[in-house]
């Protein structure tokens, strides 16, 4: 055992959790290679440097192939935030992230992580202990229907049958996540499959022959689009995860400044357009800018990108751009029509069909009149929040205080609640890949875990902030001993309301205010819990402290978290309220 | 640092009902629609053929797909075809069309699925149903097997079990026949179906054949 703080190996983790009995798979004494290392040599053949996951006995050969290699490896402190950690790998990189767990437990704890990854199409890479194929089905010890409970969460899964083909599986699973649409994939490997013997070499990734994206859109389409988009008055972009996942915001930039049309984007879009720029609406739905969810109401032509038209961007279909001929650009053929009916699909990639559809402008839009309409809504509809001096500290002060503080290219995690809303209204985010968060799946706990990813996929220079619930802050901050390890330099600012205050709000303006179960009678002081690991503790009560605590917190090298003391009545506004009209978000309760 | 508002306001801004509103209006599938007229899409029952890798746990995947995604099916059936590697499942639904197109993409996704398509109206459809009644009129029941073109597969002196080949109506036709002489229970397969004439069931890339 190491002591708590001190800097370990990947390596002597590894030892560390040895004690765990290996019943059967006797160590190999010949020179061929065994299953567990075609799984290692395919990863190394991939690219991959970094996996982040738990130690296990059904998942022990693989780790003991690890030994020998050049990988690294992150050892979490529970399976939930490897999944989180390789997805938010995944997201700042843009290159599959892998997390690796034991058979039974471990990986339904990556569950949670994959779901996520499936819902926000982050490229992941599972690779699961199991039983040996011979007690798979008897209810052997740690055995779970692995490929059975993911398949409803992931693009693919294989089960591993012979250490032959474990590492073509292992690269087919890699070339999947990664491919078209990206998404999580698992490989689960039974032990007998990474104990036996193989003199198969691994092979480059590559997806199975019945796998077809279409990058490149049908030319009459891209044609007829182009038009419709010159015809419109009131042009909008939609700006979805795909363009930043499609590495297109740089065309996306020249796409609607040339024809200056303002740029709307969902909440994964964020990112994929300056929001610093005159023509940058920011975030639409639920809880969008005002002027985003007038301007995406009102258009009369919306370029959708990379988007699925998920229900807290639409509200209501019935009410969501009624007026609008939709343009929709997808990877997916099976998001185009499925939520939004499209006028013109446009099946390819983001990058390739932007390039498309500017090469196809017969001109440009007479914009003028709508830009200047736009630009009025943004300032009708600022986003705003009183801050009068006898009221607590309020969190938007601290996300733009902490935006203020950092540098551009600085990466922001979140966990889930108001906090997070909040992270999106006011920070500006200039920068693709610098806002990692869970979009779809809306799991609390991601924040710090995605937050060791981010550091870990980040360039040395960058930093990586969490903006934190106390509640979601409480599912997973057992991952902070990881950072503490390996001495990660992170800062995660916890807006400490006392409360699962998106619930309390939710409460208050739906439920008559019966505030079941969503005030905390006791939270933790996070400043001493963070201690307790080993990593820098800070407080911040009210607007005095605010600036020097942020500096002095930001300015630590490895991790530290700042209990941040926040008005516990503030609820973030505006709001769409599910399935309502987005052109009628509310501006405070009473318009609910 | 931050500037603060420290006045006690909440957002700026028109409230709702002083907004501009929009025209027009969708469907629940998101299809504009005139603002006046009834939304309506009526679902309509169709044979969606897939051929697919033989594969273990590919019918799991594919069916897990249809209640993970609530589409309304009304048989699925799945066996090998002339190449041992592909196998072919046809699955009967009942959407309205943006649910049927739906159906085919998301199948589409499914890594072994090879090709998949909606076949057309003339389609050739076949259901095999096993039939178990009540021997109480032997004859009768024979006159009506040999009605519908079907077979005798055991006859003994308390229950004639018998077999039918057809399309669903004719199936359903033969069934309601055989209700007068009490039915003990039916097997049904569900329709299978390949296109019609030289039109084919799933065109397979040249690089899996
Ligand atoms: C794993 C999980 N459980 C429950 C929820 C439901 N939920 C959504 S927001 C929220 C409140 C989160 O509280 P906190 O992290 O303190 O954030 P706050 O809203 O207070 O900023 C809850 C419970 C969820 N999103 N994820
Ligand atoms: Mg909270």
């Amino acid at each position: 055992m190491t002591d708590h703080g001190a800097v370990t190996e990947p390596d002597d983790a590894d030892d560390a959790t040895a004690d765990e009995p290996a019943e059967d798979g006797e160590p190999t004494e010949s020179t061929a290679q065994t299953g567990a290392e075609s799984v290692i040599a395919s990863l190394e053949t991939a690219g991959v440097e970094t996996v982040f996951g738990v130690q296990g006995g059904a998942i022990m050969p693989v780790y003991d192939a690890l030994y020998d290699s050049e990988l690294d490896h992150v050892t979490m402190a529970h399976e939930q935030g490897a999944a989180h950690a390789a997805d938010a790998y995944g997201a700042v990189t843009g290159d599959p992230g892998i997390c690796m767990a034991t058979s039974g437990p471990g990986a339904t704890n990556l569950v949670t992580g994959l779901a996520d990854a499936d819902m926000d199409s982050e490229p992941v890479v599972a690779l699961t202990g199991q039983v040996p194929t011979e007690l798979v089905g008897n209810d052997a010890f740690q055995e779970t229907d692995t490929v059975g409970v993911t398949t409803p969460i992931t693009k693919s899964n294989y089960f591993a049958s012979s250490p032959d083909s474990v590492g073509e599986d292992v690269s087919t699973a890699f070339a999947l996540a990664n491919h078209g649409r990206q998404g999580p994939t698992v490989v689960d490997l039974p032990k007998d499959v990474t104990t036996g013997e193989t003199d198969v070499d691994p092979v480059e990734p590559s997806v199975p022959g019945t796998v077809d994206v279409q990058t490149h859109a049908d030319d009459e389409n891209v044609a007829a689009a182009a038009q419709t988009i010159v015809d419109a008055d009131e042009p909008v972009i939609l700006a979805g995860g795909g363009v930043v996942k499609g590495d297109a915001t740089e065309e996306l930039y020249a796409f609607a400044t040339e024809h200056e049309i303002p740029v709307v984007t969902t909440m994964p879009g964020i990112g994929a357009f300056p929001e610093d720029h005159d023509l940058a609406m920011e975030m639409a739905g639920m809880h969008g800018t005002g002027y985003a969810n007038m301007a995406i109401t009102l258009t009369d032509c919306l370029l959708a990108i990379g988007t699925r038209f998920d229900d807290r961007l639409t509200g209501g279909v019935d009410s969501f751009a009624p007026d609008a001929e939709v343009v929709h650009v997808d990877i997916d053929p099976a998001e185009i029509s499925k939520n939004i009916e499209a006028d013109h699909p446009l099946i390819g990639d983001a990058g390739t069909v932007l390039d498309q559809l500017d090469e196809a402008m017969p001109g440009s839009p007479e914009t003028s009149e709508w830009a200047e309409q736009c630009r009025e809504w943004q300032q009708e509809y600022r986003l705003d929040y009183a801050a009068p001096e006898d009221e607590p500290l309020k969190p938007q002060y601290v996300v733009e205080a902490v935006d203020e503080a950092t540098a551009d290219d600085t990466v922001v995690t979140t966990g889930v609640g108001q906090h997070q809303m909040w992270a999106c209204q006011f920070w500006t985010y200039t920068e693709p890949r610098t806002w990692v968060s869970s979009h779809g799946l809306g799991a609390m706990g991601y924040g710090l875990p995605s937050a060791i990813g981010a550091r870990v996929a980040a360039d040395d220079d960058q930093s990586v902030v969490c903006f934190d619930g106390d509640g979601s802050f409480l599912m997973t901050c057992q991952e902070l001993v990881v950072a503490v390890r390996e001495q990660m330099d992170i800062t995660v600012f916890v807006l400490n309301n006392e409360a699962i205050g998106m619930v309390r709000q939710w409460q208050d303006a739906f439920f008559e205010g019966r505030r079941m179960a969503s005030e905390y009678p006791w939270v933790p002081k996070f400043d001493t819990l963070a201690e307790a690991f080993g990593a820098d503790g800070f407080r911040i009560e009210g607007y005095d402290d605010a600036p020097g605590v942020i500096e002095e917190a930001l300015a630590t090298d490895g991790p530290a978290v700042v209990d941040v003391y926040i008005d516990p009545t503030e609820d973030v506004y505006p709001m769409v309220p599910s399935g309502g009209d987005n052109g009628q978000f509310a501006l405070s309760e009473e318009h609910l | 640092m931050s500037e603060r508002n420290t006045e006690r306001e909440g957002l700026p801004g028109p409230a709702p009902e002083e907004r501009r509103r929009p025209k027009g209006r969708r469907s629940s599938q998101g299809i504009r629609i005139d603002p006046e007229a009834e939304a309506e899409h009526p679902p309509r029952r169709t044979v969606i053929s897939a051929l697919v890798e033989h594969e273990p746990g590919v019918l799991a995947r594919v069916s897990g797909l249809f209640s993970r995604r609530q589409f309304n099916i009304e048989s699925l059936t799945v066996a090998d075809t002339q190449n041992d590697d592909w196998a072919r499942i046809t699955v009967v639904v009942e959407e309205p069309d943006p649910g049927i197109d739906q159906v085919e993409k998301q199948l589409e996704k499914v890594v072994p699925v090879i090709h998949v398509r909606e076949l057309e109206t003339d389609a050739v459809t076949r259901e095999l149903v096993v039939v178990k009644v009540d021997a109480d009129r032997p004859h009768e029941v024979h006159a009506i097997t040999e009605m519908y073109n079907g077979k005798t597969l055991d006859a003994g002196p308390r229950t004639i079990t018998v077999e039918l080949t057809g399309d669903e109506q004719k199936i359903n036709d033969a069934i309601d026949a055989y209700r007068q002489f009490g039915i003990r229970e039916i097997a049904r397969t569900g329709q299978t179906a390949l296109a019609r004439g030289e039109t084919k069931t799933a065109v397979v890339p040249d690089h899996l054949k």
